[in-house]
């Protein structure tokens, strides 16, 4: 049973409301701060925690907030990015729906360290129940006397504002964020000037994910340290999984990184295996952006070692048999479903969600979206598999942020592990047109029995 | 792309509303007052069931700034209708996860039951649909939600659709 730093009262009933999570022990970690620590103090926890961006780029949080620029008489700002949008992440909205006050809790300390008096969380629009949510939460904390005037009579002023989006994927990107934030449309900024630089108004600003400022709490409360004793060498502490697709037990689950995948996968504590007895054919184990893995090569890396949840493990073997945490959305994928189908709708989605600013981005995730709906559909061509390679490569590197990225990554690990499935698809299109679902050959021999 | 005759008639907003907007309009630093364009127009949206140019139009005059300036983000953003909706409009997330159990189904049983095709109105005015991208609930699928609140159904089958389809009917001819 792995610790729980995060989601350790999720099932106290009534944990949602100041009350009751304040009896749990909540807003510890804002007295400890604000009373005994310098803001200096608290970044200097944070590095020594070794905590990593949780929004799935994995950047260390300290370090990005000792860039924080600090000139005379500019205001600062912290900007929390709940604008959750990566396909098969959920775990933001599990936990600003059930734990609210974890969340404005980790805000308060954090902007307290970053010397920020007004701070925006900035919820993706489509997530109107979680906003009337947060906006109670913090009614409730700046009646303790947690938010608002000389908190805790220390003097520290704070005042915590939920900013609704529009519906835009991008805006998950930290310049887009800001620019929506700023009331424009979401085109991230090219970089530098960085936003701990020039961020929010052009003033210096930090912007983290939901569950990385969560995770400031459990780090003030027990000490950097501590939480850096939990985990696997540089992956530290407990990371939040969404776990989704074919799983006899989807949901969000709290792990010790380092954990291993088999056990996450197959245990009944976790996910429980896959659904109605079938068995895994593959995993996206990071979020739709990062490269899918046949079953074989997610449970073991190609040097035939047990594969763990955590960043440098699943990163092992690099891009050519290795794939990457992210932000933990985990889709898992039985023996009946269709890579090629799979791989149209993940293109189709970032065309949509492609900002059109830089010409690759906004070109190239239409071509392999129609070159794919053409395979799926039984016109495709033997070249559209080189085609589509190309066309991936030559949007991924090319553009200002890493949406390009995101969608180059998965079209062409699609194709490096599975180019069988894809050109089974060209040599028997009628058959793949009705069937409607591709090859199970990749699927993983183990049954559940035979596992964990 | 969208093809959009977006007139609508002239509006104007009622105290109650300004007095919203007044509102949000305080969270941000002096001459930052654009920052409060994408919740003013969802709250637009949530009184007039869609975003008409003359409401474009007002928006811009409350914040001081251009239309172009709200129409640009109106159009950007997807959450934002540029033409007259359904009184209930229901949103399907159809991105991979959600496919991966069944939500093409769904959107498939919704458009028979209402008998309209994706982006139209029912001839009753009640209800309209579409597919929309990933709504982070990939461990709840398939999900939709119902705006202006943005309520929630997860796990769908075809017998909750249908059920959430007769309750909303009986609600809006009550």
């Amino acid at each position: 049973m792995g610790r729980k730093l995060l989601l350790e009262h999720i099932n106290v009933p009534g944990i949602n409301t100041f009350e009751v999570y304040r009896k749990k022990g909540g807003y510890a970690a804002v007295e400890k701060a604000l009373t005994t620590l310098s803001p200096d103090a608290i970044v200097e926890e944070v590095k020594k925690s070794g905590l990593r961006g949780r929004g799935g780029a994995g950047f260390p949080t300290g370090m990005k907030w000792s860039f924080l620029a600090k000139p005379e008489g500019v205001a600062r700002y912290l900007v929390c990015n709940a604008d959750e949008s990566e396909p098969g992440t959920f775990k933001d909205r599990y936990l600003m729906t059930h734990i609210p006050h974890l969340l404005i809790e980790g805000m308060i300390v954090s902007s307290f360290a970053l010397g920020a008096h007004a701070s925006y969380i900035y919820v993706r629009g489509e997530m109107m129940p979680q906003i009337r949510i947060l906006e109670r939460a913090i009614a409730e904390a700046k009646n303790a006397g947690f938010l608002g005037k000389n908190i805790l009579g220390t003097g520290y002023d704070l005042e915590l504002y939920v900013q609704p989006g529009g519906g835009a994927y991008i805006c998950g990107e930290e310049t887009a964020l800001l620019e929506s934030l700023e009331g424009k449309r979401g085109n991230p900024r090219i970089k530098p000037p960085f936003p701990a630089i020039a961020g929010l108004y052009g003033c210096p600003t930090v912007v983290n994910n939901v569950e990385s400022i969560a995770a400031v709490v459990p780090i003030i409360n027990d000490g950097g340290e501590e939480y850096a004793k939990i985990g696997l060498g540089r992956s530290t502490g407990t990371k939040l999984i969404s776990a989704g697709g074919n799983l006899k037990n989807p949901g969000v689950y709290e792990i010790e990184l380092g954990l291993s995948c088999e056990e996450f996968l197959y245990s009944d504590e976790y996910c429980g295996g896959i659904a109605n007895g079938k068995r895994l054919k593959a995993v996206v184990a990071g979020g739709s952006s990062v490269p899918i893995l046949p079953a074989n090569l997610f449970l073991k890396t190609i040097n035939n070692e047990p594969r763990l949840m955590s960043y440098e493990s699943l990163s092992d073997g690099g891009f050519a048999t290795g794939t990457m945490l992210g932000s933990g959305g985990f889709i898992a994928f039985d023996e009946d479903q269709c890579i090629v189908r799979n791989t149209w709708n993940f293109a189709r989605f970032y065309h949509h969600e492609s900002c059109g600013q830089c010409s690759p981005c906004r070109e190239g995730t239409g071509w392999m979206e129609k070159v794919l709906h053409r395979l799926e559909n039984g016109h495709g061509k033997m070249s559209d598999m080189d085609l589509l390679v190309d066309v991936s490569k030559k949007i991924e590197g090319n553009t200002i942020c890493p949406l390009g990225d995101a969608a180059a990554w998965p079209v062409a690990s699609a194709i490096r592990h599975f180019r069988d499935e894809f050109e089974w698809h060209v040599t028997n299109a009628s058959e793949a047109v009705t069937r409607n679902y591709g090859l199970a050959h990749y699927a993983d021999p183990l049954t559940k029995a035979e596992a964990v | 792309m969208l093809k959009v005759e977006n007139t609508g008639a002239p509006v104007s907003f009622s105290p109650e509303l300004l007095k919203q907007f007044d509102e949000i309009v305080k969270r941000y630093p002096k001459g930052k007052q654009k920052s409060a364009l994408l919740p003013i127009l969802h709250l637009v949206q949530a009184e007039y069931g869609w975003v008409s140019s003359p409401a474009m139009d007002k928006v811009a005059e409350y914040l001081l700034i251009q239309p172009i300036e709200v129409y640009e983000v109106a159009t950007f953003y997807t959450m934002y209708f540029m033409r007259p909706q359904g009184k209930y409009i229901l949103e399907v997330c159809r991105t991979g996860p959600c496919c991966l159990v069944g939500a093409e189904k769904i959107m498939d049983h919704i458009e028979q039951k209402l008998g309209v095709k994706e982006g139209d109105v029912t001839a009753d005015g009640l209800f309209s649909w579409r597919g929309v991208e990933c709504l982070a609930a990939c461990g709840f699928a398939p999900v939709l939600q119902i705006g202006p609140e943005y309520t929630f159904y997860e796990n769908l089958t075809s017998e909750s659709v249908d059920q959430l389809i007769n309750d909303l009917k009986k609600k809006a001819n009550n």
